[in-house]
């Protein structure tokens, strides 16, 4: 599985990272989480608000931070 | 009800006497947080559960290819109502320019989202009555759409960064979100944005509550009252550096008011503190080139100028 955090670095996208970290170890699934920066990237999703969280490919929500329990339900 | 519970608690629990300058300082503080307080509190969830239905990139799709004048209205309706914080401005601007929303149209856009602010348009409902907080909702789409058309008519395309026009822009499908989610979205919002203002929004009323016991009656009508031409252009200049106090900012403003500061001049104030703020500059810089981000500033802080004349005039 393949997850990225695409935000290019205020509070709420590095909440958003610590808090998918803490969700994969705590569900220990195997997981790559990738913290994405880079603008061209964050557009290829055809995200406008950042943080948002992307699982394989898929985004599953922009514009909000979410807690390690809430991000457990998609994983 | 609010007020009698104020009274009771200054004059009655502690004794204060109605009229003397602690007495009267203190009881505005009690009333006018808790007043504060509870309107924050119940309209910033009523936003929230608005806003989540108007995720930034369903926004873009009703904007998209919408022409000039139409475009630019609803492009300062949809500002007051699409959830942007300064950090997604350029996502969210790259989006729009590049689903084909037009130029002017994206900045009626970025001017109305910050400026029509629930945080500033409660603030004035709750310290000078829905009358101003109306006047300054509907002069801010008012600068908004004005500032977005002549933007449009400048044909300034060349002034965005070239790297944005390079841009490959995805096509994100956003679910929607049950009625539960936006619930608790807007519980969460409510939540953050009151841990983030309180503390702004206490010193304020209690400066304001200081000025209005303390300071003389009349003092301020003399330099920053209506015949004061230089009071507006000066109100706009400091509050730029001002962005995120809009919060603490409104209760002094409100003192200051009752001590003979013209109403236009405070409208332009909160306009320019919302409105115009060196962070959001400093953000835009990295898609807009330096006559495009002067343009704009230019504009809007002149529209702004504008308003607080017009309504020293008139009100």
């Amino acid at each position: 599985m393949k997850i990225e955090v695409l935000g290019s670095g205020c509070a709420k996208c590095k909440t958003l990272y610590e808090a998918v970290k803490t969700a994969v170890s705590e569900k220990g699934v195997e997981a790559e989480v990738v913290k994405v920066e880079d603008m061209a990237s964050i557009m290829k999703y055809g995200v406008m608000s950042t943080p948002a969280l992307v699982i394989d490919g898929t985004v599953v929500f922009s514009g909000k931070s979410a807690s390690a329990a809430e991000i457990q339900k998609y994983l | 009800m609010l007020k009698q519970a104020a009274d009771y608690l200054t004059f009655d629990l502690m004794g204060l006497t109605p009229g003397t300058r602690l007495g009267e300082a203190l009881n505005f503080f009690l009333y006018d947080t808790t007043k504060i307080f509870l309107l924050l509190t119940t309209i910033i969830f009523v936003v929230a559960i608005i806003r989540s239905s108007f995720p930034p990139e369903r926004t873009k799709r009703i904007l998209s290819h919408k022409r000039e004048y139409i475009g630019n209205i609803l492009a300062a309706l949809l500002g007051i109502v699409t959830p942007f914080c300064s950090c997604s401005a350029v996502p969210l601007f790259i989006g729009f320019v590049e689903s084909g929303v037009p130029l002017g149209v994206t900045f009626s856009f970025l001017v109305s989202s910050p400026m029509v602010n629930e945080v500033a348009l409660i603030m004035l409902w709750g310290l000078f009555g829905w009358k101003i907080a109306l006047i300054y909702i509907g002069t801010g789409l008012l600068v908004a759409i004005i500032a977005g058309i002549i933007i449009g008519k400048l044909k300034m395309e060349k002034h965005v960064q070239d790297y944005v026009w390079k841009m490959q822009v995805g096509n994100a499908d956003i679910r929607v979100m049950t009625f539960r989610e936006k619930i608790d979205y807007a519980r969460d919002y409510t939540l953050d944005l009151l841990k983030k203002i309180w503390p702004y929004v206490v010193v304020g009323i209690g400066i304001g509550g200081f000025i209005h016991g303390y300071v003389p009656q009349d003092f301020l009508a003399t330099w920053a009252g209506r015949d004061n031409p230089f009071a507006v252009p000066l109100a706009v200049a400091l509050g730029v550096p001002l962005y995120s106090n809009a919060a603490g900012v409104i209760p002094i403003v409100q003192a200051l008011t009752a001590k003979g500061m013209a109403m236009g001049t405070v409208l332009a104030f909160m306009m320019a503190v919302t409105a115009l703020s060196l962070p959001e500059a400093i953000i835009l810089s990295n898609v807009l080139k330096k006559p495009l981000l002067g343009t704009f500033f230019g504009i809007v802080a002149l529209a702004i100028v504008c308003i607080g004349y017009l309504f020293n005039a008139i009100l």
